[in-house]
């Protein structure tokens, strides 16, 4: 416990920032120029880091596995981004988005982390508008707002269904200003293997070009990971195909502490799987919720009929419909948080009331808001999604329901990080969803983009001088070093050795089974029995991996099948560590629902004396058993109550 | 929504080892696919029945798998992003695609986009493109409050259209001068249509035209493929205003 070192100020919640900000160190522009800052990874907070630190004066190595940084996966958030502006007069406020996003949650985040959260989210939009970000507008010209779940109160801005794309491009245009200027050297299809530490301090990384296969060496005073979170160790999610945590993963395996990897958001409104030859999920953002409402039929003779297709969901009538989420919400109906509407799915599924061929899936009906709002408003609403909706499923979502599932969608938990986004080795900093820091066991909607931004734009640039102002002396890192040699050779034998398992199963099919294993036991609802299950069967699967896995093709060539073995040998180990972590937390918070720990009505029931902490796991080498630090949680101003949405 | 099953498809796909080695068309089957598959999802079970057999999976760019990315980039029936309208490759489904029909796969084909390997090609000219001036050039911080500059809902609206391209590079493919007039214009007129955007229109419209033409894209002829091609619906009316912001530029100078 002593290990933990968070850094947060002392003082009132509301001045902490300020105060902090006072006492960080400074490096002049002078110094500026002889530091130079890593940055992996160009999403919303690597794309704002790397050009903050440019226009500060700092010489930035931006990393994408990616052919552009535009196509990093902050791209594809659809609904919106939450500020604390009160423009809608609706009484919000710092403190009220402080306090929803610690209640939302579960009361497993720090509160001096997330009020700065809250306190910088207004410059995030200015920052934005600046940018030319085409944000949604009322007639006057003045900004407009909307509702997402877990909330009272408006304050979500939006660009369509498409505001993860537009704010990424504004700050890809803040870089491609910077690399223009020579400021940012941009690497592109570059993706890092691991990471090199000098003296105990995190000096550079290793990466491998993925159009040549060339392994090269960078050296950095600081190192930035915004590599975003490990969702794909399901296999399926709404995650790119590309996104992985090795980067994290590598960063833990040099000592970095890793916390709790259990925390995994499962998104209510995603299109349901259709079959085995799926290979990736499809979110419906969760704006929808707004004007849609969820059902399922209230008897089963009518669950048979919808199956086989002899009625259909629109021939349903008002009286035979269960719409189970404003019945056992009525407070927050169709808008409470997701991990609350994602089980209350499953639930209803699991009770034999899914609705299509598999069972799984329920319905997201748009009739009552067509009636009211009529056709064209609805269609400027969500226009976009409803077009996505009918090219993948072919049904026109505005004459039928639209049918969704639960998916995998974002991972909370991530690296740890003190109040200055630094992890446990000195100049190593994690942002962005590769942290674990502000969304503890279950994060908002439209949160995600806030905590990226602020991150990158208002948080790093600050901090990040604290650490550099003592290193100004410390000459360019020489990339000769014998750390960087032993490195490389490590990466090299591992490749190596990948390469010639010459087994004879693709990688994708042991991708599929670990990700069959970590929905059934380390998905929705968790229990001892069968986490204790998963490690053992992902150890089997892991030893099959290694001995049987066939690579084709050379190391020295773009070689997609290596790419992807690398990614999955690290998504082994993180399912491993994420069955732990959720097996050390015995009481129910968020999106980890432990079967053990619920109410009499079956709800989540959080256990505050054994279960406000985070933990900190600590690699203890490879044939050893990770070991778990605790950070345990304070709460000064808030008083931690049972979440209720009813 | 019912899904039938395509018993047996033929694919004939360009493979091409690496940029300098010469390429060719090799013709593949695949058994049992279902209409409800995209055709992504296709690729990966030819790429999986060919490793299997010892051969090597054919490569192509694909990630977010939801149309906003703008990676994927196949030539699918001598269509960019293939037979069907609006949409990604990577949305595509194998419902558009008849049981016994052979599809024809191949990269882009544009000298400003060479092929890295298989049905990969390089896009960074994009890149360099937007880094000659598709930005408004601010730092962070010290910026006025979002609601202290009004946008009308028309030109918010117009600059979102302009602003939805996602770089996938399908208008330069369609085009037979493989120009890349539609992209630049989107990027200029979605700037160009905001306040914020207006101080340094001129400027940004002459330096990423020079930037165009140094980058070999070909010149427009206002054929309207590009238009017809792009998955995001990109209007062609965006080049007419990058025409107008580009000569008002040239007449000052």
């Amino acid at each position: 416990m002593t290990k933990i070192k968070t850094h947060i100020p002392e003082g009132p919640l509301a001045d902490k920032w300020t105060k902090h900000k006072a006492d960080l160190k400074v490096v002049s522009p002078a110094n500026k120029r002889k530091l130079d800052i890593i940055v992996v990874g160009t999403g919303l907070a690597g794309a704002s880091a790397a050009s903050s630190f440019a226009e500060m004066g700092y010489n930035v190595l931006n990393f994408c596995y990616q052919d552009s940084p535009r196509r990093a996966h902050s791209i594809a958030a659809q609904g919106g981004i939450n500020a604390a502006k009160n423009y809608q007069n609706d009484n919000d406020s710092v403190y009220r988005l402080f306090y929803d996003t610690i209640k939302g949650g579960d009361y497993r985040s720090r509160e001096a982390n997330v009020f700065r959260l809250a306190e910088v989210s207004g410059s995030i939009i200015d920052q934005s508008v600046a940018q030319g970000v085409p944000f949604a507008r009322e007639y006057g010209g003045l900004l407009a707002n909307r509702s997402f779940g877990g909330v009272l109160v408006s304050r979500t801005f939006y660009a369509r269904g498409q505001t993860g794309q537009q704010l990424l491009l504004g700050a890809y245009g803040s870089l491609n200003r910077q690399v223009a200027s020579g400021q940012v050297k941009m690497y592109y299809r570059h993706e890092m293997l691991d990471l090199v530490m000098i003296d105990g301090k995190a000096r550079g990384i290793i990466v491998r070009d993925l159009a040549t296969g060339e392994i090269k060496r960078f050296g950095a005073h600081a190192v930035v990971l915004a590599t975003g979170g490990y969702g794909n160790v399901f296999f399926l999610s709404t995650n790119a195909m590309g996104s992985n945590g090795s980067a994290v993963w590598q960063a833990y395996k040099k000592g970095a502490y890793m916390s709790n990897p259990a925390f995994v958001q499962i998104h209510p409104t995603c299109i349901p799987v259709h079959g085995d030859q799926q290979s990736k999920l499809t979110l419906m953002s969760e704006s929808l919720r707004n004007d849609g409402r969820v059902w399922v039929p209230k008897d089963k003779d009518t669950v048979e009929k919808l199956r086989k297709g002899t009625v259909k969901a629109s021939q349903v009538p008002e009286e035979d419909r269960d719409y189970y989420l404003e019945r056992r919400y009525p407070s927050y109906g169709n808008l409470v948080p997701r991990d609350v509407a994602s089980r209350a799915a499953k639930e209803r599924c699991d009770a034999g009331f899914g609705v299509n061929e598999t069972g799984k899936a329920v319905f997201l009906d748009f009739k009552d808001a067509i009636n009211r709002l009529g056709r064209h408003v609805v269609e400027a609403r969500y226009g976009n999604l409803f077009q996505m909706y009918e090219k993948i499923t072919d049904v026109n979502p505005y004459e039928e329901p639209m049918m969704i599932y639960p998916a995998i969608h974002y991972t909370m938990g991530g690296l740890w990080v003190d109040y200055n986004m630094m992890t446990n080795i000195p100049g190593l900093y994690a942002i962005g969803e590769a942290n674990f820091s502000d969304h503890g066991a279950n994060r908002l909607g439209a949160s995600a983009l806030m905590q990226g931004l602020a991150d990158g734009y208002f948080v790093i640039p600050y901090t990040i001088g604290d650490y550099l102002a003592d290193e100004i002396q410390v000459p360019r890192i020489d990339t000769n070093h014998k750390a960087f040699e032993e490195t490389e050779s490590a990466i090299k034998a591992k490749l190596e050795k990948l390469k010639n398992t010459k087994g004879k199963t693709p990688v994708d099919y042991f991708h599929k089974e670990l990700g069959r294993i970590m929905w059934d036991k380390v998905g929705m609802s968790r229990n001892e029995k069968e986490l204790k299950e998963a490690v053992e069967e992902i150890k089997k699967l892991e030893k099959e991996f290694w001995a049987d896995v066939r690579i084709p093709g050379d190391l020295n060539e773009l070689n997609q099948e290596i790419e992807k073995a690398l990614r999955l040998a690290d998504f082994f180990e993180m399912g491993e560590l994420m069955a732990l972590d959720a097996l050390e937390r015995n009481e129910s918070c968020g999106g980890h629902f432990r079967e053990e720990s619920k109410t009499e009505e079956g709800e989540a029931l959080r256990d505050d004396k054994n279960g406000a902490y985070v933990s900190a796991w600590e690699y203890k080498g490879e044939d050893a058993d990770p070991e778990m630090n605790v950070e345990k949680l304070e709460f000064e101003f808030v008083t931690p109550t049972q979440r209720s949405y009813k | 929504m019912a899904d039938k099953i395509l018993k047996q498809i033929k694919v004939k796909v360009w493979r091409q080892k690496g940029p300098k080695t010469k390429g060719k068309f090799e013709t593949y089957i695949v058994n049992d696919i279902s209409t409800g598959t995209s055709f992504l999802e296709m690729m990966d079970i030819l790429n999986d029945n060919l490793i299997r057999e010892g051969k090597e999976p054919i490569a192509f760019d694909h990630d977010c798998r939801e149309g906003i990315c703008g990676v994927c980039s196949l030539y699918v029936n001598g269509r960019p992003h293939g037979p069907d309208d609006d949409v990604t490759t990577c949305q595509l489904h194998m419902r558009k695609f008849k049981d016994g029909e052979t599809i024809t796969i191949e990269p882009y084909r544009s000298k400003a986009f060479p092929i890295i390997k298989d049905l990969i090609v390089e896009r960074n000219a994009f890149d360099r493109i937007l880094q000659a001036g598709g930005y408004i050039s601010i730092n962070t911080g010290g910026v006025p409050d979002g609601n202290a500059i009004p946008v009308s809902y028309d030109d918010a609206e117009a600059a979102m259209d302009a602003a939805s391209c996602i770089g996938c590079g399908a208008c330069v493919a369609a085009c037979k001068n493989a120009s890349a007039m539609l992209f630049v214009s989107a990027k200029v007129s979605h700037l160009a249509r905001l306040p914020q955007g207006k101080v340094e229109a001129a400027r940004r419209a002459k330096s990423m035209v020079a930037k165009m033409d140094e980058l070999g894209f070909g010149n427009c002829t206002n054929t309207g493929a590009c238009e017809a091609e792009c998955p995001k619906g990109i209007s062609i009316s965006n080049i007419a205003k990058l025409n107008r912001e580009y000569l008002c530029a040239k007449i000052k100078d």
